[in-house]
């Protein structure tokens, strides 16, 4: 689905990259903090701008050009806009709109990117609300909601683009521990459905129960990686078996 | 007190009204979409536009607002003649009548202080809600439209609400120049039939209905702010 393999400037956080998610896979960027596991999940949508390599998305390369700052531009922007709607992003501070109900928030590109009838985009988020368990939620204003609800109605955000990936970046890292399981549990739920999903996280033991793929960054390059057997038991790299037993990051 | 005058003075006073409230409604409107502009090329523009914009402001926000317009009307305004051609096929905009000098000024003074304002409250949106516009696929001008702007304006209602009350207190300036505003249907009044309190305590009153009007306009829009009302 995606293959990816890039560089970055001056302070190099990516230093050639690649990875591949297959339909259905469930792909965990590990690592410590600052081994570039959210830049390269922000370079798959160009969110941040790699200054070398390719992305492919769903087959279709993004067309790019190099521009004086150093970095890759896409040169099309009607073909990021329109691959950017088969990603669905989930940050870590949720980033819903706070000037929107929570309605709002999911019928907003719907209606106004894909050129959905509001009716048809209203039924849509109605049952993603109703798969994350906030459809009585649906007429409140994100900031009335806790930290859980608000990255449960991101995720239905996301999810109401009907997106062939979900790009997970640090999903729960804002949130009170109390809350955590409430998210992970509409993730999981995501991953049992068969969605393809790339999850920068730093819940471990998540990951290693959700993932089909894992992937352990260091310093910008892909230290280790194989299944979650392989990456969090039989590795062979010293630093990897140190961070995914020591938790810490 | 002498309130005999009003019935001859009734169209002069509703006349200057219509004035009054024409430059407020054009200079604020007009302003706004400017003091977007503005705020836009501050905030996301390039070095160049960036640097007029805040030279702009800075000279708005620095200078009275008469000699703003005094260097329209009669700077500007009497510049037009002297340039080669003008006079010959140009007869309209030496003719420009003052309306249009006030229209201009007040417009561009409320843009260079919305503009300031409104670069505030772009920068107070924070940027993660525009990135995930940004990740869902929406067009830069459907984020401005649909995200950026109207999460920018209901930070500012608030102030925008004093800004419009103190345009419209500006707006007597225009007489000077000079525009028949409501504030100069008093003036004659006060020439025309010796009187002082009668005139400009009738003026007072229209002002004060004004501002109520505003306010009360203002509050109504305010009360529909999401983030000002937990559901």
């Amino acid at each position: 689905m995606a293959d990816l393999h890039k560089s970055f400037g001056q302070l190099e956080v990516l230093k050639g990259v690649s990875m591949i998610a297959q339909k259905g896979d469930v792909v965990s960027l590990i690592g410590a903090s600052g081994s570039g596991k959210s830049t390269l999940l922000r370079c798959i949508n160009f969110l941040e701008l790699p200054s070398q390599g390719r992305v492919i998305v769903g087959g279709e390369e993004i067309i790019l050009e190099p521009r004086a700052d150093g970095n890759l531009h896409p040169s099309d922007r009607k073909q990021l806009e329109r691959l950017r709607t088969k990603l669905g992003m989930v940050f870590q501070s949720f980033n819903l709109w706070q000037h929107m109900t929570v309605l709002q928030n999911l019928i907003e590109a719907p209606v106004h990117v894909l050129k959905l009838s509001r009716a048809e985009a209203v039924e849509r988020a109605e049952g993603y609300l109703n798969k994350v368990g906030l459809i009585d939620k649906r007429d409140h204003y994100p900031a009335t909601l806790s930290g859980g609800q608000q990255q449960r109605a991101a995720i239905a955000r996301a999810l109401c683009m009907e997106p062939k990936v979900m790009l997970f970046d640090e999903p729960t890292s804002a949130l009170d521990p109390e809350l955590v399981s409430e998210v992970l549990r509409v993730i999981r739920n995501l991953a049992q459905d068969g969605r393809t999903m790339i999850l920068v996280t730093h819940e471990m033991r998540f990951a290693r129960e959700v993932s089909s793929h894992v992937i352990f960054l260091h310093q910008g390059k892909v230290e280790e990686e194989g299944s979650p057997q392989h990456v969090f038991g039989t590795t062979k790299s010293e630093r990897c078996r140190q961070f995914v037993s020591g938790g810490f990051h | 007190m002498r309130w005999d005058w009003v019935p001859d003075y009734a169209a002069a006073l509703a006349h200057g009204l219509f004035i009054t409230l024409l430059v407020l409604v054009v200079s604020v409107f007009l302003g706004f979409a400017l003091a977007v502009m503005l705020a836009l090329a501050q905030v996301r523009g390039g070095m160049i536009s960036s640097f007029i914009s805040k030279c702009f402001c800075n000279y708005i926000r620095g200078t009275p607002l008469l000699m703003q317009l005094y260097l329209l009307y009669y700077g500007v305004g009497s510049l037009f003649p002297l340039i080669p051609g003008v006079r010959e096929h140009l007869q309209w905009l030496v003719r420009l009548d003052a309306i249009y000098y006030v229209l201009m000024a007040f417009t561009l003074s409320f843009a260079g202080y919305e503009g300031e304002i409104m670069r505030g409250a772009f920068l107070a949106v924070p940027r993660g809600e525009l990135e995930a516009g940004e990740a869902i696929g929406m067009s830069g001008w459907q984020i401005l439209r649909r995200i950026w702007l109207p999460s920018a304006l209901y930070k500012v209602l608030p102030t925008l609400a004093g800004e419009v009350i103190g345009q419209l207190k500006s707006t007597p300036l225009a007489f000077t120049v000079p525009v028949m505003d409501l504030m100069g249907a008093a003036h004659k009044v006060m020439q025309d039939k010796y009187l002082i309190y009668e005139p400009l305590l009738l003026v007072a009153c229209i002002y004060l209905v004004l501002t109520w009007a505003i306010t009360s306009g203002f509050s109504l829009i305010e009360r529909q702010i999401p983030s000002r009302r937990s559901v």
